[in-house]
């Protein structure tokens, strides 16, 4: 096939502050084909795509397209182009229709009528496969059919060149495979696509060429049929990586951790959990897969003491004592009090875990600040359990009275993990652990969990990755919409039949009548 | 639709993010913005009073330091000030912004006035003015705390409720002067009781008890468990749940801290100052209190270097108004072009320009 250029971008750096989110990075875009990005999180990959986006501005460097060098400044710039991308997070007004949000700021010189863009929106939408009502209002929506209105709000604007930045995190594997269909249509009609990834087997599955980034720097773009696994990841690390998890059998296996009927609605009235009973037993890791925001959050700050459920119970077993006790209605204090040793890591570290603008040993406090009678804190003890946690899980910082804030995540996740497993819990809960963060740290701290799990405490980890969820964890349980729809067995099971239980209420739609998806 | 044609040009400069300023540097450049911010004054002395900049800064220099009795009127000034912006701070440690120093400080000063006034001839000296700093104390914990109350229960807006709560204290003296004057002249004369003893000089003790006031607060804030508490709910009212801090507790508990010492303020102005109350007692102290704080970034000893640099520009400038005869609202001029050099300077702490480097640029119409 001949190839023509379709974007270019040469010796294009940014800098913030004194770091170098892309330095000297050259990059082509041929049109009709699929690249993707690949590098570890941090690596630049969303900034330069950003600069092509007109989100930022390169500090230096030329961008061309079509051979033809231009200046964009703004996403507008961009559009004239003929470039547009779909960000991670979602910009659509919640009350206007998929047609509304897709015409919203579109100033083609022409009169409003709704009717004439819904035609176009559903023409366009036929053209490439994708299932969607322009009259819809974004609010009924399914994740996977917002994005659909992001692309098409893209291609609606005659963008030729679309980048899209983790499309799939939001995904089910059923929904990923649909998309990527789409892509390939999208790409035989002439289009380049860029799709901004760190999931390794997305890109050999959809793309044509590979350009991998590593610390700002643009290492190699290879052909993807040339290439593995294994090389792509020593690209995007930099030396070779063991990417196995090492999951041992599960000993002395008892119930730690029951929880019976919970139920919960939010202050809007909506059921967050509904009915969610299991065991957690110690000894082993308990994985909980769902679609982002199933209820998994209320789960865990139930369990947690942070917010407290309407119904149901949750019994912990103590193994020193012998005694059960329920936890619903205590707050962390209270829990604390009676004997229980539950740490969790939540899923928001600089907002909920950590707080970001004081130093380890500050933040090293936090469980422990209370203990003794004295008025005065004693930062003595958390200076050594902060030093001993830098020298031990590795974590990059100058020293230990750094803000945590100014931590790459990798090294703020250490520093949450680090503290919460110091506490020597029997419960360990962690709320996607390894979001952000980079392919060693990410092993770090699947190996962390090991090791807990290998000194009896029953493990709770939360995981979107499920490539991850069905190596690490000996059983995983399924959640959609606040229900259980499945326990499996980790050692069993694959992630589509995990995906097909993420989706199932929405399938069987029974009690959600009004809210059914077109599947 | 899409139109090539129309070629932007590269702007001409774009704002970049610096990271981890070295301090001396930030330094640098605060104290470039003060020296801009005087320059500027002085450049307009010029047009406004005739007077030459030399002439301008000497005369500022003079009007703060110049003398011992100007030295001693520039402590007392700095400590009142102080004193009142040691009192927002544990505050606005913790976001809570607490607009209502001014109405704390005044019924503190209100209290101490009527304590005096009611009991100051049946009890001697020595137990008066404990009872004085007592009434003060508690006086200005109601009004801190009342809008801590509303905002840890109903979640009021503090802002809103502690502004209010100043023309209520405003009120409140104005009624109380009524009552104390039975001529109707609202002007209570200066009690003859309930003077702070003086030591050394007359304003010696009133800056001493700020002074040991200021580091109090940086260990209460520093090295206290309910100063980390502070900073936690400050921070991140989510990280204050999860590890299960009384979000509310901390709420109230910090702002009766707050109004207590806004209460100690009142007292010594009372006791060591005016011995008496008028609506204007704090005189917008309250407020300046406000930027002393914030230009500190609310540590309790730079707030000694701020206080004193807002009380020098402003005793400065208002001795410029007295040698060159002209309208007082000439000082409030001066601290506000320096404050704003000094405000818009943090944006060039936190960002730099970078400009363009070609001028020409490559993209032809096509």
């Amino acid at each position: 096939m001949d190839k023509q250029v379709a974007l270019e971008m040469k010796n294009v750096s940014k800098y913030f502050g004194s770091l170098a989110a892309n330095k000297n990075v050259d990059l082509t875009v041929y049109r009709g084909e699929i690249l993707a990005i690949l590098g570890e999180n941090g690596c630049g990959k969303t900034t330069l795509m950003n600069m092509i986006a007109g989100i930022y501005y390169p500090d230096s460097g030329t961008i061309s397209v079509d051979g033809q060098e231009v200046v964009i400044k703004s996403p507008k710039d961009a559009f004239r182009h003929g470039i547009g991308m779909i960000h991670q997070h979602f910009k659509l007004v919640d009350l206007f229709t998929a047609a509304e949000n897709i015409v919203l700021g579109v100033d083609d010189g022409g009169r409003y009528n709704i009717k004439e863009v819904n035609s176009r929106v559903s023409e366009i939408a036929d053209r490439y496969g994708f299932n969607i009502d322009p009259k819809k209002k974004i609010y009924e929506m399914s994740v996977s059919e917002k994005q659909t209105v992001e692309i098409l709000k893209v291609l609606y604007r005659g963008a030729d060149i679309l980048i899209l930045d983790e499309p799939s995190a939001v995904l089910t594997p059923q929904e990923t495979d649909k998309l990527f269909d789409v892509l390939r249509r999208m790409r035989e009609d002439g289009k380049s696509i860029l799709i901004i990834t760190h999931k390794l087997h997305e890109v050999l599955s959809i793309s044509d060429r590979v350009a991998v980034l590593r610390k700002g720097e643009h290492i190699a773009t290879v052909e993807t049929a040339g290439t593995g696994t294994s090389e792509l990841t020593e690209m995007m690390v930099g030396k070779k990586v063991e990417l196995n998890i090492d999951r041992p059998e599960p000993e002395n296996v008892t119930a730690r951790l029951e929880i019976k009927g919970l139920s919960m609605t939010d202050a809007d009235g909506i059921k967050v959990l509904d009915n969610v009973s299991f065991t957690a037993r110690s000894g082993e890791i308990l994985g909980i897969a769902g679609i982002a925001g199933s209820g998994q959050r209320e789960l865990l700050e139930s369990i947690a003491g942070l917010c407290h459920p309407v119904t149901g119970e949750i019994l912990y077993h103590n193994p020193k004592t012998g005694k059960t006790e329920d936890l619903r209605d205590k707050d962390p204090v209270a829990i604390r009090e009676l004997g229980v040793r539950l740490s969790f890591v939540p899923e928001d570290r600089l907002g909920m875990g950590l707080v970001g603008n004081m130093d380890i040993v500050d933040n090293m406090m936090l469980r422990s600040y209370r203990r003794g009678n004295s008025m005065f804190v004693d930062r003595k003890k958390p200076g050594d359990l902060a030093k001993r946690i830098v020298d031990e899980l590795e974590v990059a910082t100058p020293n230990t009275r750094t803000p945590v804030r100014r931590l790459s995540g990798g090294n703020v996740q250490k520093v949450l993990v680090g503290r919460e497993i110091a506490a020597s819990p029997t419960v360990l809960m962690a709320a996607y652990p390894v979001r952000g963060l980079d392919i060693n740290s990410s092993y770090m701290i699947y190996n962390l969990l090991t090791e807990q799990k290998k000194k009896g405490v029953s493990v709770v980890f939360v995981g979107e990755d499920l490539d991850v969820l069905v190596e690490l964890c000996d059983r995983i349980m399924v959640i959609c919409a606040g229900r259980v729809t499945a326990m499996l067995d980790g050692r069993n099971t694959t992630k589509e039949e995990i995906g097909l239980y993420m989706t199932k209420t929405e399938r069987d739609s029974d009690e959600n009548k009004g809210k059914e998806s077109a599947q | 639709m899409r139109n090539r044609d129309k070629q932007a040009h590269e702007p001409p400069f774009h704002v970049v993010k610096r990271d981890g300023v070295p301090l001396w540097k930030s330094m640098t450049i605060r104290v470039l913005a003060v020296v801009f911010g005087l320059l500027l004054c002085s450049i307009l002395a010029v047009f406004l009073i005739d007077a030459n900049p030399v002439e301008f800064i000497t005369t500022l220099f003079d009007g703060a330091f110049g003398s011992a009795r100007r030295l001693w009127k520039f402590g007392k000034d700095a400590s009142v000030l102080l004193c009142i912006a040691l009192a927002i701070t544990p505050a606005f440690r913790m976001r809570f912004w607490n607009i209502g120093a001014e109405g704390q400080t005044l019924i503190g000063a209100l209290a101490s006035v009527a304590v005096a006034y009611y009991l100051g001839d049946s009890i001697p000296n020595g137990a008066l003015l404990p009872l004085m700093l007592l009434a003060s104390v508690a006086a200005g914990a109601v009004w801190g705390g009342l809008p801590a109350v509303f905002k840890a229960k109903w979640e009021t807006n503090e802002t809103l409720f502690t502004l209010m709560m100043n023309y209520a204290a405003s009120g409140l003296v104005a009624y109380f002067l009524l009552l104390w004057t039975p001529s109707g002249s609202s002007v209570l004369g200066a009690l003859s009781v309930g003077h702070l003893p003086i030591v050394i000089h007359e304003y010696f003790l009133l800056i001493a008890a700020v002074l040991v006031l200021t580091v109090l607060i940086y260990i209460y804030l520093q090295y206290t468990k309910q100063g980390y508490e502070i900073s936690v709910v400050g921070e991140s009212e989510n990280t204050a749940r999860y590890i299960g801090i009384g979000v509310s507790r901390v709420i109230i508990r910090t702002m009766l801290v707050s109004g207590a010492v806004c209460g100690i303020a009142g007292f010594l102005i009372v006791s060591a100052l005016d011995h008496s109350v008028t609506t204007t007692t704090v005189g917008g102290m309250g407020f300046t209190a406000i930027m002393v704080s914030w230009l500190a970034k609310f540590n309790p000893l730079v707030m000694i270097g701020t206080s004193a640099f807002i009380t020098f520009l402003q005793q400065g400038s208002a001795q410029i108004t007295t040698n060159f005869n002209i309208d007082s609202a000439f000082p409030d001029m001066v601290v506000g072009i320096v404050l704003f050099f000094i405000i818009g300077c943090e944006f060039f702490i936190n960002y730099k320009l970078a400009f363009r480097k070609t001028s020409k640029k490559g993209g032809r119409a096509k």
